[in-house]
């Protein structure tokens, strides 16, 4: 593999990371705060959907992502009203959000659009209707001056804002939540609850800024796929992506810092996957790209039987608050 | 009722700290709390005694916002006022410690007791402003704590101080604390009330929830009583006695003591020698233990809570691996390999009544007759063929345990969780003792049980004993272990400090000896004061 | 304590659940445009208005009732096992390698070692994520779901790269042979002129699926294997406590799981393909777990819950053809089930908790039954 093709497929890589990057600092928020989230797929889903819809009936991305954002934040209350206010199964209210999403897009995507539950390509709504790449200054002109040029121009140079947005969310992140009173009491109450509770701090509204949080950030994990990342939503367009946040998230131990390296190593094993030429080359052996597409989900299994160390979620996560008998 | 107090106490000029009027709070049909009515009046220590499940840590919580009452009126220095929530609480001036600690583990001592009262957004500003009033308080009160280790890798002596400073840094007047002593040891219990009598010198009030007579004789100036959700009586604590206390908490005379013929030890059942255990992150519970229980004997293993005598349990009941050599009536028992478990245990006449019956001794959700068979549901007279179990046979077998073991109500297809506590407890016991094992294991045997129920349960044992069957009892209540035991051994931070015949030993010495402090001097653990703040260090079990 | 008395809570707040699901559904179907009313009666029609319709009805039934009683038996044992799709895309491939592979004289002998087939393949694929729970603590909802991707994937290789017939197009396996088909209800209730079930795919593996559901009940409430995974299922520690050894039960359970799972695949594969083709489960495996919330994990409830579904599928489908309806009309259904039934419990159950305790406080309280609290 040269470098030219490594820059490239480093520079898919980050493209593929970048929702993936999106819900696993979601999911980072929600599950700190104690409250399980394997709903990241469809929030995703619907906020994909929502977004290329209203961006398509609008012309206006950012009205798209607002409306990707809406409609994932919808999804994230009612995984709040399912797992904090009636204390319900958060991995069930989870699958049914999934599944909620996976139907409720195609079927308003027909009404809509009537293209067998897709939208429409948004590059057929004018030059706003989606996010474009933003060349960086000098970019052009740093093409030819070494490899370091090469990176920048390739690599660094060349998305959209959502990309840049993304990556700075994990030093924001982490600001949030070792350098802030929220970020202090939202690890607190994914720990142990009741110490937030009798400490005078509302272990529901700690929970439900968390899962908000969760949903927005969800929201534009969505929106990135279908008006960044492709023109337009499919049916099942976030494919499993939700689920590689969640495995990402657990690999990371929960940490923002992680996260981001975790989301990186899993979008270039995707960006891998569509390059099975080099990846060939490479190894000298013919692999089939179904094991390329799967190798994720298996790598994810490895992590999870704790081959690549032990990862402890916080303590209360899952289990519902209950003042206790 | 509270008219005691009133006309006996002369200082009672001021208005009362807390007073309580006809606080009412139900739990689905269950009434914990019925018409309470009680007043504490301000720089005094005020017991509130009473049985498990008596209502006093419900009153409570609801002082502290943690539950809504159904109906009454809480007035604080005089005032009416309403606690919806904890922070209601907090703002009117009331700080409590809980039985189970409000602590987050792995936060350090410092961002335990910010967390809720943090001043501004950013944390770094808080957290030194909150050090340098820390140390203050500390030097203040006797409360030394390093702020910045960890909660998990104190001791629990500690992490109560940090529960108090919790209170303190939140400018609480009124300090509740609901059963402090039972993790303590005798010294630290000592320790932790010169704290409360300083806190109550500098005018602070003390609300002391508690079921131990002696703490209430000891550091009270009034005590309340409650029983069955009522409060029947307020009294000056230097104006009554432990036997009056008694008989109010229990509403009848009770024999404190069981009456027992001395024992006549048979051979060895069980003889254990040098066990050791590692818990699941790698600490040593048990360090190299050895003893022995004959046909025909109690032996009382005393602690405090978290030195072993859990493991020592778990690993004979056959549910934790162990190295060391057991054996039972002269052959050995497998402590790692395939006969290791329950049920090999049980086929070998080992019975056991585990310390938390409602997380391991019972399923609450099963009938009572499926928690008849529960851990003997192989046995052959349980089953109708090779594939089928015989549930009619189950269920006959269940109404006559109910019947010899007084279970009220006897209805074997009630759900265990329908029981109270006592009647959980003589499920249990029928289940193992009716078994005629050779030897039982009992731990905690009548925790959370009211006294007409341990009475019986005694009873019961010592009925055990006196058909020749061998018995280790673990409880961490020493005068039941001082009643009930022939032989009482001291476990300290999983070693056995030492034996003593129950009957020519008091509660000073045993106490001594639970504390780490043993015949030839300190133990090696406890000769540097730190080593005192190990005792039932770290994270025992629940 | 129970508030409530056992009909209330293993009929009433189903039913409840189920009647909010279905309102919300119609309100959807009015919110895309259609008519509730009309789209139900389209659905009526198609899946119970003939014996054509009914074929279809009860061919996603049996498919419902071995998916539902894979989750329901996983349940009991407190095991989520979301992988009932990736088990039953390996239990096809375990039937469609012994239905090409092994000459059968006949399909009652092709029945049973097909179903072990089946089992078999469905049981492998949720050893490994069952394993990974119990010796590793992996939990068990993403590693199923982990493994229903692989599942996919695998199933794709194996029909591109090894299983297509040489010159074939489509990624299917060879049709098998004959002697393998299994009696549809057509070849079974026609009897004279006029033909029954004509064309449905219904076959005989319906009355399997029945005695599955009958096999699940005495397994689960009447074995001593029963006992050890609701006892299991309720209370790790007090199930190490009575020698029940977790990882036994963990495993035992998963496999019957994945097993039950796994021969769905004779309805599909065998029964109505006759080949192994792409998408033979058709998310069969996740409809298994609105069919076991639904049903309560009672094999009677689970045979009900299938029935509904099967009826929705078929009646989905006749919806899409004949409106403008799509198909996921029926997704959007199942999630509002398994929301309702399975998550949002509560939100039914403590309004009518309250509504029976009112019920109960103006009745004379018996004397003998106001035990104490649990503590």
């Amino acid at each position: 593999m040269d470098f030219l093709t490594f820059l490239q497929i480093s520079d898919t890589a980050v493209r593929f990371a970048i929702p993936l990057l999106f819900a696993c600092l979601a999911g980072l928020f929600s599950e700190r705060a104690g409250i399980f989230d394997i709903g990241l797929e469809g929030k995703m889903l619907a906020a994909a959907f929502f977004s290329a819809a209203i961006a398509a009936l609008t012309g206006n991305v950012w009205i798209g992502l607002l409306a990707g954002i809406g409609a994932s934040l919808a999804l994230s209350i009612i995984h709040g009203l399912a797992s904090i206010t009636f204390r319900g199964n958060q991995l069930i209210s989870g699958v049914a959000i999934n599944f909620l999403a996976a139907g409720l897009t195609v079927l308003i995507a027909q009404a809509w659009f009537k293209q067998g539950g897709r939208t429409p390509s948004l590059s057929d709504f004018g030059p706003n209707a989606r996010f474009t790449s933003i060349t960086l200054p000098y970019a052009d002109q740093m093409e030819d001056a070494g490899a370091l040029g090469l990176v920048y121009s390739e690599l660094i140079s060349g998305h959209s804002i959502l990309v840049y947005v993304g990556f700075l969310m994990v030093p924001l992140t982490w600001y949030i939540l070792f350098r802030t009173r929220f970020g202090l009491r939202l690890r607190a109450v994914g720990e142990n609850p009741a110490a937030v509770d009798t400490a005078g701090v509302s272990v529901v509204g700690l929970r439900y800024a968390a899962v908000a949080i969760c949903g927005i950030l969800c929201g534009m994990a969505g929106a990135y796929l279908a008006t960044a990342l492709q023109a337009g939503f499919v049916k099942d367009m976030s494919s499993g992506r939700g689920f590689i946040a969640l495995a990402a998230l657990i690999f990371a131990k929960w940490r923002p810092w992680y996260a981001l390296w975790a989301c990186l190593l899993f979008g270039f094993l995707q960006a891998l996957a569509l390059r099975p030429d080099a990846v060939e080359r490479l190894v000298q052996i013919d692999i089939p790209g179904q094991l390329l597409d799967a190798l994720p989900y298996i790598l994810t299994v490895v992590i999870l039987a704790g081959f690549v160390g032990k990862a402890i979620p916080p303590r209360a996560g899952g289990e519902p608050y209950v003042k206790e008998r | 009722m509270s008219e005691t107090t009133s006309n006996g106490g002369a200082a009672s000029v001021a208005a009362p700290a807390i007073e309580l009027k006809g606080i009412s709070k139900a739990f689905g049909p269950v009434q914990a709390n019925k018409d309470i009515a009680i007043r504490v009046m301000p720089g005094t220590i005020h017991g509130i005694i009473g049985e498990n499940g008596a209502g006093k840590s419900t009153l409570m919580s609801i002082l502290y916002g943690f539950y809504k009452a159904d109906s009454g009126q809480i007035f604080i220095n005089g005032k009416e006022t309403t606690i919806p929530d904890s922070q209601a609480a907090i703002g009117a001036g009331i700080g409590m410690v809980f039985q189970h600690f409000k602590l987050v583990e792995n936060f350090t001592v410092l961002e335990n007791v910010v967390l809720g009262a943090e001043e501004g957004a950013r944390l770094m500003p808080s957290l030194s402003k909150a050090r340098k009033l820390l140390t203050e308080l500390a030097a203040e009160y006797e409360l030394n704590v390093d702020p910045d280790k960890k909660i998990e890798d104190i001791g629990v002596g500690m992490q109560q101080r940090v529960e108090i400073l919790k209170a303190l840094y939140r400018k609480a007047e009124i300090l509740i604390l609901d059963e402090p002593t039972g993790v303590l040891t005798p010294s630290e219990a000592d320790h932790l009330f010169r704290i409360l009598k300083g806190l109550k010198d500098e005018g602070k009030t003390i609300i002391l929830i508690t079921h131990k007579l002696r703490e209430i004789m000891n550091v009270t100036d009034t005590v309340s009583v409650m029983r069955r959700g009522e409060m029947t009586a307020t009294v000056k604590t230097r104006n009554t006695s432990p036997e009056e206390l008694a008989e109010l908490m229990v509403g009848r005379k009770v024999l404190l003591n069981v009456v027992k013929l001395p024992a006549t030890p048979y051979a060895k059942v069980l003889e254990v020698e040098n066990l050791r255990v590692k818990d699941d992150s790698g600490v040593e519970r048990l360090k190299g233990v050895s003893l022995s229980v004959c046909g025909g004997e109690i032996v009382g293993i005393a602690g405090v809570a978290g030195n072993g005598q859990s493991e020592l349990l778990e690993v004979l009941g056959g549910y934790r691996r162990a190295k060391g050599k057991v054996h039972l009536n002269g052959e050995p028992i497998d402590l790692t390999g395939r006969k290791s478990d329950g049920q090999s245990r049980r086929e070998k006449g080992i019975a056991h009544v585990p310390e938390d019956r409602q997380r391991e001794g019972l399923i609450l959700d099963f009938h009572a007759w499926e928690n008849v068979a529960f851990g003997y549901h192989n046995a052959p007279e349980y089953q109708k063929n090779r594939w089928l179990m015989d549930n009619r046979a189950i269920r006959k077998d269940t109404v006559g345990k109910m019947e010899r073991f007084d279970v009220r109500p006897p209805i074997p297809s009630l759900t265990a969780k329908n029981f109270s506590g006592g009647n959980q407890q003589k499920i249990v016991l029928a289940r193992e003792i009716e078994r005629n094992p050779e030897l039982l294991l009992v731990g905690q045997p009548t925790r959370g049980v009211d006294i007409g129920a341990i009475e019986f349960i005694h009873q019961q044992l010592v009925a055990l004993r006196d058909r020749g069957k061998a018995i280790l009892l673990v409880s961490v209540e020493l005068d039941e272990i001082m009643s009930l035991a022939d032989r009482i051994i001291v476990m300290f931070d999983g070693q056995i400090m030492g034996e003593r015949i129950a009957g020519q030993t008091d509660e000073r010495e045993l106490g001594l000896l639970m504390a780490g402090v043993t015949d030839t001097g300190t133990s090696p653990l406890a000769q540097s004061p730190a080593g005192a703040m190990r005792v039932g260090n770290p994270g025992q079990g629940r | 304590m129970d508030v409530m008395p056992k009909w209330a809570d293993a009929l009433l707040i189903p039913l409840i659940s189920i009647a909010i699901a279905f309102v919300i559904s119609a309100g959807v179907i009015v919110a895309i445009g259609e008519d509730p009313m009309a789209a139900l009666n389209t659905m009526v029609t198609g899946a119970l208005g003939s014996s054509y319709g009914w074929g279809y009805t009860l061919y996603y039934t049996t498919n419902f009732i071995f998916t539902g009683l894979a989750v329901s038996v996983a349940f009991h044992a407190r095991m989520f096992n979301i992988g009932g799709e990736g088990q039953a895309m390996l239990g096809g491939v375990g039937v469609a390698l012994v239905c090409l592979f092994i000459p059968f004289p006949h399909w009652s002998v092709a029945l049973p070692v097909a179903l072990i087939g089946g089992a078999l393949f469905g049981a492998a694929w949720a050893a490994i994520p069952a394993y990974l729970q119990a010796k590793r603590g992996s939990h068990i909802v993403i590693t199923t779901i982990m493994f229903n991707f692989i599942a996919g994937s695998l199933l794709v290789y194996l029909l591109v790269e090894v299983l297509k017939p040489p010159g074939a197009m489509d990624p299917a396996t060879a049709k098998f042979a004959a002697s393998t088909h299994l009696p549809t209800f057509q070849d079974m209730f026609s009897f004279g002129e006029k033909p029954a079930f004509r064309g449905a795919p219904a076959n005989v593996t319906f009355f399997f699926a029945l005695v599955s559901c009958f096999a699940v009940w005495l397994l689960i409430w009447r074995t001593r294997l029963g006992y050890a995974i609701r006892a299991y299922g309720h209370s790790e520690p007090a199930a190490l406590y009575a020698g029940i050894s977790p990882t036994r039960i963990i495993m035992i359970a998963m496999l019957i799981s994945g097993g039950l799972s796994g021969m769905m695949a004779i309805n599909t594969v065998m029964g109505e393909a006759e080949r192994l083709v792409l998408n033979s489960v058709e998310g069969a495996g996740f409809i298994g777990i609105a069919v076991a919330l639904m049903g309560r994990s009672h094999p009677l409830g689970v045979l009900l819950a299938a029935l509904l579904f099967g009826f929705l599928y078929q009646g989905g489908a006749e919806l899409s053809l004949w409106t403008n309806v799509p198909r996921e009309l029926i997704v959007v259904i199942q999630a509002l089930v398994i929301l309702f039934t399975g998550a949002l419990d509560n939100m039914v159950r403590m309004p009518l908790e309250k509504l029976f305790l009112l019920f109960r406080r103006k009745q004379p309280e018996p004397a003998t039954t106001s035990p104490k609290p649990a503590e």
